[in-house]
């Protein structure tokens, strides 16, 4: 990517969760690290989340479930990216998900999957150097 | 030996004994505070709790200001209630577990609610997709609800649903099966959350905005006071305020400021404080900090006692009665190391005890991985059961009180909330400062400060980021079939084919013209339950009436 350019990431709430203690400290840890934040607030369509990340330009989406939704929304997110010919945006994402759902959703083009625990520390490296443009 | 004597003396010991320890060996941290940033002293002694007036400040259990308890004799006449949050898939599962529950010896049931249900969408409504039956059962009718508590006598259990905006819906709905039992409404025992406000600020299932949603909250007072008196007709909730981040004090002081708002709406409504403040409820987090949480159950209920009476002119002593449920911290709990949990949650739930809750919920070990599983709950359980049966700390009342540091404790945080309750209403009230994203703004500063305070090493979290392992992740981990969303939108289809749909039509055109009017809209929505009209249904109606909720969002 250009130097000097701030990453810009989409923090998004998808499906009808409304846990977002960890999006929004996510949010600011990435902000703290220098990248350009926008969070969509809860209850959010993959429809919207999409439309969101192609209008403003994002460098990555990073998505929050803790309601055990992500098996059907991180796809639905991924296939309409592609659908709408996306493919240089980093996506990651977090919540309470078990390991065995971890491959499948890696398959389908989540990058990274953080679970609880996870230090803001790790997802500022991963996004620093996964971004693909 | 005089009050005088002792301050010299203390001085004493501080510069001399304490402060030569302290030089040679320094202690572990500069400064020791608890979650609210209030400074934990090395020693607390009766200079500490000198303006303190007992009969005033402390007073008897079951007595004004009701410091030491509701009761008189609190646990020596019976244990508070052991109650399960429970409730997942469909209503033929959650029905297997509440029965599996009351067999262990469980003496309430909680009934856990999916997010669609929470939200008044049908199993079958788009946004639905992916959520149903996942973190709670999924209720789409009446039909639903009777199969919930199928062979579960209502007039024998008391029951508490962790429900919302639709909550006078899923009130209508526990009527209409009791009914059906042969139960009148008078006789039924439990609780519906129906607490709005901490749903705009920390836990995010509104539907409808404040205003219409403070009506519905009103009308559920007024119906109850006379149809259904022995009902909790609120539970106002500081539990998920403190887990979306706040602090103990946080914690207390936007719950009491959100219970100020909902008795204040009544009484513009016209009601009596005291026909409707005695069926309020609370609903407390119990977190780390052992003693910092007994001082904050024991804070709780003396404000509370202090506001009713002199702010609302309350006479009736039930109505000054901070009564509480209690869950433990869902925070607190770690993916790593999961057994270490059953201790955090013993930790937590003996806080509560001795802090004097009418009921507990425990949380399971592995809650940080999934939903719990039928082992994980029965060990929850039995934590309750060993505190209340081994440890001996129900057998005398309040234990705690006189011990110089949970007294002065217990009046700081009483001071530090009604503060923040002063800065709240000099805002306008919760409603308004919520609205101005005030109360947000403080939790997210606390969450992020707690997570910041973990990743630096200030605050140490065992298994997490000190004494860790390389472990196995566990398993045997609950998991929720993905057919449960098929099945209930089978079952819908077969409800809307089968029922009598003009009966249901004529049931929801009466709701919809008593929303737009001024009458109490229960026995209309009690109308359109028992016509079998769906949850999504009746919320619909009302979301064309009343609009929806849009957040303003701060960032």
């Amino acid at each position: 990517m250009d130097e000097g350019k701030k990453i810009r990431v989409l923090v998004a709430k998808p499906g009808l969760d409304g846990h977002d203690r960890g999006a929004k400290v996510v949010a600011r840890a990435l902000r703290d690290a220098g990248m350009e934040v926008i969070y969509t607030g809860l209850r959010q369509t993959p429809e919207q989340i999409v439309a969101a990340a192609i209008q403003e330009d994002v460098d990555v989406v990073a998505m929050s479930i803790l309601s055990g939704a992500h098996n059907y929304l991180f796809p639905r997110v991924m296939q309409l990216l592609h659908e709408r010919g996306v493919d240089d945006v980093l996506v990651v994402g977090g919540g309470i998900i078990p390991d065995e759902d971890i491959p499948g959703l890696k398959e389908c083009g989540i990058a990274e999957v953080f679970t609880p625990g996870a230090s803001t520390a790790d997802t500022v490296k991963f996004i620093r150097e996964n971004i693909k443009r | 030996m005089n009050q005088g004597d002792l301050k010299g003396e203390h001085g004493r010991w501080r510069s001399g004994p304490y402060a030569k320890v302290c030089a040679r060996f320094p202690e572990r941290k500069e400064r020791f505070e608890g979650s609210s940033g209030i400074e934990v002293k090395p020693l607390y002694t009766p200079l500490d709790v000198e303006h303190i007036d007992y009969l005033n400040d402390l007073g008897f259990p079951g007595e004004y200001p009701y410091t030491r308890g509701v009761q008189p004799t609190m646990y020596r006449g019976r244990f508070w209630t052991m109650r399960q949050y429970a409730g997942f898939a469909t209503a033929e599962e959650s029905n297997r577990r509440y029965k599996y529950l009351l067999e262990q010896g469980q003496t309430g049931l909680s009934v856990a609610f999916d997010l669609p249900t929470q939200i008044g969408y049908d199993s079958d409504h788009e946004l639905s997709a992916g959520e149903v039956g996942k973190v709670g059962v999924a209720i789409d009718s009446l039909a639903d609800m009777e199969t919930l508590f199928d062979g579960i006598p209502l007039d024998k259990v008391s029951t508490s649903m962790t429900i919302n905006a639709p909550a006078s819906m899923l009130l209508a709905m526990y009527i209409a099966v009791a009914e059906k039992q042969g139960v009148s409404a008078d006789k039924l025992n439990g609780t519906i959350q129906n607490d709005i406000l901490k749903e705009y600020a920390a836990r995010g299932t509104y539907i409808f905005p404040p205003k219409p949603s403070m009506r519905l909250i009103t009308n559920i007072f007024e119906y109850c006071s006379t149809a259904v008196p022995r009902w909790n007709t609120i539970s106002i909730s500081g539990y998920h305020i403190r887990e979306a981040g706040a602090t103990a004090v946080q914690e207390v002081a936007f719950t009491l400021a959100d219970g100020i708002a909902y008795v204040k709406a009544a009484v513009d409504a016209g009601l009596d404080v005291d026909d409707f403040a005695p069926r309020l409820s609370f609903f407390f987090n119990a977190h780390n900090d052992l003693l910092e949480e007994v001082a904050k159950f024991r804070a709780a209920r003396r404000l509370w006692a202090r506001i009713m009476r002199d702010r609302f002119g309350a006479r009736d002593p039930k109505s000054m009665q901070l009564r509480f449920h209690t869950q433990t911290a869902g925070c607190t709990l770690t993916a790593q190391q999961p057994d270490n949990n059953i201790v955090r949650v013993t930790l937590q739930a003996l806080a509560a005890v001795l802090g004097g809750t009418q009921s507990l919920h425990t949380n399971s070990r592995d809650e940080a991985l999934a939903l719990p599983s039928q082992d994980s709950v029965r060990i929850a359980l039995r934590t309750q059961q060993i505190i209340a049966y081994e440890s001996g700390v129900a057998d005398g009342v309040d234990p705690l009180a006189g011990s110089y540091y949970i007294e002065a404790l217990t009046d700081q945080i009483e001071r530090a909330a009604a503060d923040y309750i002063r800065r709240i209403d000099e805002i306008g009230g919760a409603p308004a400062a919520i609205e101005r994203g005030f109360i947000q703004a403080e939790i997210e500063e606390s969450a992020y400060r707690y997570q910041m305070e973990i990743e630096s090493g200030d605050r140490t979290i065992v298994g997490l980021n000190d004494f860790q392992i390389e472990e196995a992740r566990p398993s045997g981990l609950l998991k929720v079939d993905p057919a449960v969303g098929d099945l209930q939108c089978r079952k819908l289809a077969e409800l809307r084919a089968e029922r009598d749909n003009a009966a249901v039509e004529a049931s929801l055109a009466a709701l919809g013209r008593a929303a737009e009017g001024s009458d109490n809209l229960m026995p209309y929505i009690l109308d359109a339950v028992r016509a079998y009209a769906t949850l999504g249904e009746m919320c619909g109606v009302l979301r064309g009436v009343f609009g929806e909720y849009k957040p303003t969002v701060a960032y």
